[in-house]
Parts: C-alpha cells; sequence; structure tokens
C-alpha cells in the first residue's frame, strides 16, 4: 500500500518536471501558429522556418562561440584549481576555496550588474568577449567540483610511481595525470558547454549590441507568429543538451571503470 | 656479512613537519645485498625514513647517502632506488607490459629489446604471459608482483619496499614472504622493508631496525633482536615476552646479581643486561618457550621450580600455559609444543617447570 503512493507520487514528480518539456516538440510538430490544443496536424514546416531567419544564425553562432570558448577557459582554470585543492596545502585554502566555488550560489542577476558596473566603469566595450568573461566566472565553480573528484580519486603514489621511474613532473603530469582524469576534463567541457550555451542573464546584460541564442529566443516572444520557431528551435537544443550531457556522463563512467573507481554518483 | 661494503648511510637525520619531530636523529647503515627491515608501530617514522630515501621526503638536517654518494638535492627521478607502494601504484590505464616498462622509456631501447627486458622482469616475478592483460583487471597478489617486476626492471641499487604486503590475506602474505626472500637471493639487490609486522620482518630480514617514535631502539639481526633485545619496549615489541620483577643486588666485573621474583637469586653475565643495571624498578624478561613444563619421568637439565596453571589456550600444534611461579604473584606464559599421547595440563593443576639462567634478559 505505502509503495504505490510512493509510485503515484514518483510519477506525478516526473510529470511536474518533465510535462512542459514535452509540449515543446507536440507544438513544434503542430501545423497552426497559436500555442492551444486540440493539436491540427503534422508539420515540419516550423524547422524549414528557422533557417529562413538570419539572426538566428548570428545567434547560435554567437553562443556557439562563448560556449566552446569559456567551457575551455573554465576548465582549464578548474584544472588547476582542483589540483591544488586536492594535492596541496596552502595558507587561507578553505577561504580561497569558497571563494571560487561562490558564484554557484551567488544570484546571476547580481553577478550580471555587477560585472556590467565594473566593465562600463573600466570603459570597457561590451562584446561577446564580455559575455565569455562573465560565463567563465559561473562555468568554473561547476568545473572544479567535476575536476575535484576526478583528481581526488587519483592515488597520489600514482604519480610518485612515475616519479620514481625516471619521468619528470612534466611528463608524469602528461602520461599517468592527464589520462587519467581525461573522462573528468571531457565531462567539465560538455558541462560548461551547455551552462553556457542556454545562459540568459549575463549574456542579456553583458553582450552589446551582439545577439546570442537565448536572448534571441527571449526577443522572439513579443512577436506571436514566431513562437511555433522557437518551439522548434527548443525541441533542437533539448536534443542537443541531452546527447552532450548523455556524452558527458559516459566519459565520466568510463573514467570510474578504467581507475577501477566505485562510482560516487554525478550530476546524472 | 660484515664485510659487505655500506650501500645507504644514515648521518644524524632529522626531520621535522612543522613543531613535529618525525626522525629524530637517525645514524645507522645499511649494506649491499642486505634485506634490511624498518620495523615499528604506526606513526614511528619507518615510512618517512625509507621516502628519505626515495626522495620523496626531504629532510631536515643531517645526510642520507646512497653508494657513498649524498642524496641532497638530488630529485627521486634521479636517485638510484626504486620503490614499491603499499597501494602498489599500478598505472590503471595501461597493460601490465606497459607499467612493467614504464621506466625503460627513456632508455631508448628497441621494441624487441623493450619487449624481451619486460617479458624476463615478468618471469622473474612469475607472471609470464601476462604482458597483455589491462593492469586494472588483475587480482592484488599479481598486482604486487607487477609492482615488483616494474620497480626491478631498471636494476635499482636499492629496492624499497613500503608495506607490500599488507594488502595481502594470510596465506597470500606467507606465499610472498618466501618468494621475496628468494626474489632478493637471486637479484642481489638491497632490499629495505618498511613493515609494522615482527613476524614478517624476523622471516624475511638479514637486519632489523626497530623504531619508535623517530628514533632506532635497536638494530640487530633477527636472532639477536628476540633474543637479546636492548629495551623492555623492544621485548615486548618483538614476539611474547614474560616479564617478572627483580632487584639488581650487585655487580662485579661482568656478572650482575639479581634477585628475581620465582627465580630467586641469580647470576646473569653482562651480556644478559643489555640496556645497563644502574637504577631501581629492574625485571627480568624471558621467552614463552624458554620454559619447560616438567612431565613425568621428565628432570630440568638446569633449574627446575614448582608453578601453578592458571589458564590454558590450546592451538593445536601448540598449547600456551599461563601459570604462576611458586614465590610470584604475576601470570608469566609457556609455550609447549604437543607432543602425541602427552596430555595437556588443565586449569589449577600443579606442575614442575624447567628454566635457565642463561634464557632470562634483565630491564631497567
Amino acid at each position: 500500500m505505502k509503495g504505490r503512493w510512493f509510485k503515484v507520487y514518483a510519477i506525478g514528480y516526473l510529470l511536474f518536471l518533465y510535462a512542459p518539456i514535452i509540449i515543446l516538440p507536440m507544438f513544434a510538430f503542430n501545423d497552426a501558429t497559436v500555442i492551444a490544443f486540440p493539436l491540427t496536424g503534422f508539420s515540419t514546416r516550423w524547422f524549414a522556418a528557422m533557417f529562413e531567419q538570419p539572426t538566428l544564425g548570428l545567434a547560435v553562432k554567437n553562443s556557439l562561440f562563448i560556449a566552446i570558448t569559456s567551457s575551455i577557459l573554465a576548465t582549464t582554470l578548474g584544472i588547476f584549481a582542483a589540483r591544488a585543492s586536492t594535492r596541496y596545502r596552502f595558507p587561507m585554502k578553505a577561504g580561497i576555496m569558497g571563494l571560487i566555488m561562490l558564484p554557484l550560489v551567488l544570484p546571476e542577476i547580481i553577478v550580471a550588474v555587477s560585472l556590467l558596473v565594473v566593465l562600463l566603469g573600466m570603459g570597457v566595450n561590451l562584446s561577446l568577449w564580455t559575455v565569455i568573461l562573465g560565463h567563465v566566472l559561473i562555468c568554473t565553480p561547476f568545473t572544479i567540483a567535476i575536476l575535484s573528484s576526478a583528481f581526488q580519486s587519483l592515488d597520489q603514489s600514482l604519480e610518485e610511481a612515475a616519479y620514481d621511474l625516471g619521468e619528470t613532473a612534466a611528463s608524469t603530469f602528461r602520461l599517468i595525470i592527464l589520462p587519467l582524469v581525461m573522462p573528468g576534463i571531457i565531462s567539465s567541457l560538455l558541462i560548461s558547454f551547455t551552462i553556457s550555451l542556454d545562459e540568459f542573464i549575463i549574456a542579456f546584460f553583458l553582450a552589446g549590441t551582439e545577439p546570442t541564442l537565448p536572448v534571441f529566443i527571449f526577443s522572439q516572444f513579443r512577436f506571436p507568429a514566431a513562437v511555433p520557431v522557437i518551439m522548434a528551435l527548443g525541441t533542437v537544443l533539448v536534443c542537443l543538451s541531452i546527447v552532450l550531457l548523455t556524452i558527458a556522463e559516459f566519459f565520466r563512467r568510463r573514467g570510474i571503470a578504467k581507475t577501477g573507481g566505485k562510482d560516487t554518483g554525478g550530476f546524472l | 656479512m660484515t664485510d659487505k661494503p655500506t650501500m645507504i648511510a644514515f648521518q644524524d637525520v632529522q626531520k621535522y613537519y612543522g613543531d613535529y619531530h618525525a626522525l629524530r636523529g637517525i645514524t645507522a647503515e645499511i649494506r649491499a645485498g642486505e634485506f634490511f627491515s624498518l620495523l615499528g608501530p604506526s606513526g614511528c617514522g619507518k615510512t618517512t625514513l625509507l621516502r628519505t630515501i626515495a626522495g620523496f621526503e626531504g629532510i631536515s638536517s643531517g645526510a642520507v647517502m646512497i653508494d657513498g654518494r649524498n642524496m641532497a638535492g638530488v630529485p627521486a627521478n634521479q636517485r638510484p632506488t626504486n620503490m614499491v607502494f603499499q597501494s602498489y601504484a599500478i598505472f590503471p590505464h595501461l597493460t601490465v607490459a606497459e607499467n612493467v616498462g614504464f621506466g625503460l622509456r627513456k632508455a631508448g631501447l628497441s621494441k624487441a629489446e623493450m619487449a624481451s627486458r619486460v617479458g624476463d622482469a615478468l618471469e622473474m616475478v612469475g607472471l609470464k604471459g601476462f604482458g597483455d592483460r589491462e593492469a586494472h583487471a588483475l587480482s592484488g597478489g599479481q598486482r604486487q608482483r607487477v609492482a615488483l617486476a616494474r620497480a626491478l626492471i631498471l636494476k635499482p641499487k636499492v629496492l624499497l619496499l613500503d608495506e607490500p604486503l599488507s594488502a595481502l590475506d594470510k596465506k597470500m602474505r606467507e606465499q610472498m614472504q618466501v618468494e621475496l626472500i628468494r626474489l632478493q637471493r637471486q637479484v642481489g639487490i638491497t632490499f629495505i622493508l618498511v613493515t609494522h609486522d615482527q613476524e614478517e620482518a624476523l622471516v624475511m630480514s638479514d637486519r632489523i631496525a626497530v623504531m619508535f617514535e623517530g628514533e632506532i631502539a635497536q638494530l640487530a639481526d633477527p636472532e639477536t633482536l628476540y633474543r637479546r633485545p636492548n629495551s623492555r619496549r623492544v621485548a615486548d615489541f618483538i614476539g611474547t615476552m614474560n616479564f617478572l620483577p627483580a632487584q639488581i643486588i650487585g655487580e662485579s666485573g661482568d656478572t650482575v646479581e639479581v634477585e628475581a621474583q620465582g627465580f630467586g637469586r641469580l647470576v646473569l653475565n653482562a651480556e644478559q643486561a643489555p640496556g645497563g643495571t644502574s637504577g631501581e624498578g629492574a625485571v627480568v624478561g624471558f621467552r614463552p618457550e624458554t620454559l619447560t613444563i616438567l612431565f613425568e619421568g621428565q628432570t630440568a637439565s638446569d633449574r627446575e621450580s614448582m608453578a601453578v596453571i592458571e589458564e590454558v589456550v590450546y592451538y593445536g600444534d601448540m598449547t600456551y600455559y599461563d601459570v604462576k611461579l611458586a614465590g610470584s604473584d604475576a601470570a608469566i606464559r609457556i609455550s609447549m609444543r604437543n607432543v602425541f599421547g602427552r596430555p595437556v595440563l588443565e586449569i589449577g593443576d600443579e606442575t614442575r617447570v624447567a628454566w635457565s639462567p642463561g634464557a632470562l634478559v634483565l630491564f631497567r
């Protein structure tokens, strides 16, 4: 009896979470401009319409550039920070790590507004690079979280063994540490890419006149006729996110299997 | 043994971690080709000392010499030592052959030479034909062997073993102990073993340094360590030792006269009092097997006392009797090999016990 209520609760919970997302492809393939039931017929014309929007193309290009650049930068910074925090002791370590991780809990709007004020104050022109700056700031805590667990599960004697067998610190890093944390690096790249790709607030404040994908989508909602196209775009993005996160998780698990460790839970 | 040259020399080695004094003036020499053990409880500094040889730990003062060369400023990757780690540290993303051949990467060998050296190393540790296996799929014993082959393939002057057997089960451990001794004889390299297991140290070593709190308490061969420990603490750490209170009556030349509880008045030679004889509160120590329970018709070859059985612990091949000697209120342990047809005594039985003053050691 008890078990059945849990089942009902679980199904209700999942519906609440995912029903809105299921609506997305439904209307993306619906042959009507108005977003309302009943569905009128199957059509792929909204997907075709996507390609006729020049601003959309530019927004996608900008967003991909921002996401790729910020994920690489954030992951690089994350590697240094995770390595330092798991391997070395230094003064004020807890405080420094806390400050790095802080953007994880700071309201994004505060981060965006403060960055805007500071950048304008410094006389920096808003561009894609200012968005990248903001995205690196919010992605780095995520990359550190992922990479710390990758570095943590690395037995320190592995490094010592390589060093003992004649390798230098640099070649030990390349031959032993890097291959073993590579799954963590890949999953960190993919997750920061995903975060950056759909980030709205910072992009909205710091992009200047350049459109990014989320900002473009938001702006399109002013035109009812454009809504089905957005639905189609949303469908593509959801599929892309699922694929990326699946790849990230695949690499994370393969890394665990390879090093013979125990799965301690990841983001998926 | 003594004519072998010195391989490693510690000269007043001190090591501080902040305020913590981890090594307190270690001075010792390890000879070439020796199987040497650093034995002690956890936290005694034995692993730290081993890591100063490998170059993983710097020292605060003093010197570590390997084969006559001061190792100050020589990093771990340039020292003529290789290490077998407690966790084995097998590279999980490489095959067995890639693991074993890892140290040869910089030797500039041809593929064929490399394969033959790796093959030889694997054969030496009994893993012939395992080269293509994935390293992470090996059992504990196999990992241990891979770690050994990987460390020995570079033909180091010194092989360092950091508690290499502690992760194995008892049977496997005993088997590996014998194999390690055989291997060491075969390659003739100086082996330095860190262990907290006194039995393991006794079984495997030519000489043992017993360490407590960052100092070497005694450095000797296993037999000396067992029969003539130089302090009560060492005696207590190595095997089982009985202690009974004693009074020092007098000293003359190289003999000491003592009045020991349960044994009466005895004359011991100076060699039996390695810790010196001054001061109050002395004890005599003796191993459980140095006393013998006499059965009917047996007579003592030296001395004989009466005793009452307090406790009987039956081990199959052995029986341990906790007894009180006449004139003593402290229970001592006697171990007797069980002989077919001879009864096991019971609690409360009175028995005669044979002993010899030569087996006693006097501690302050």
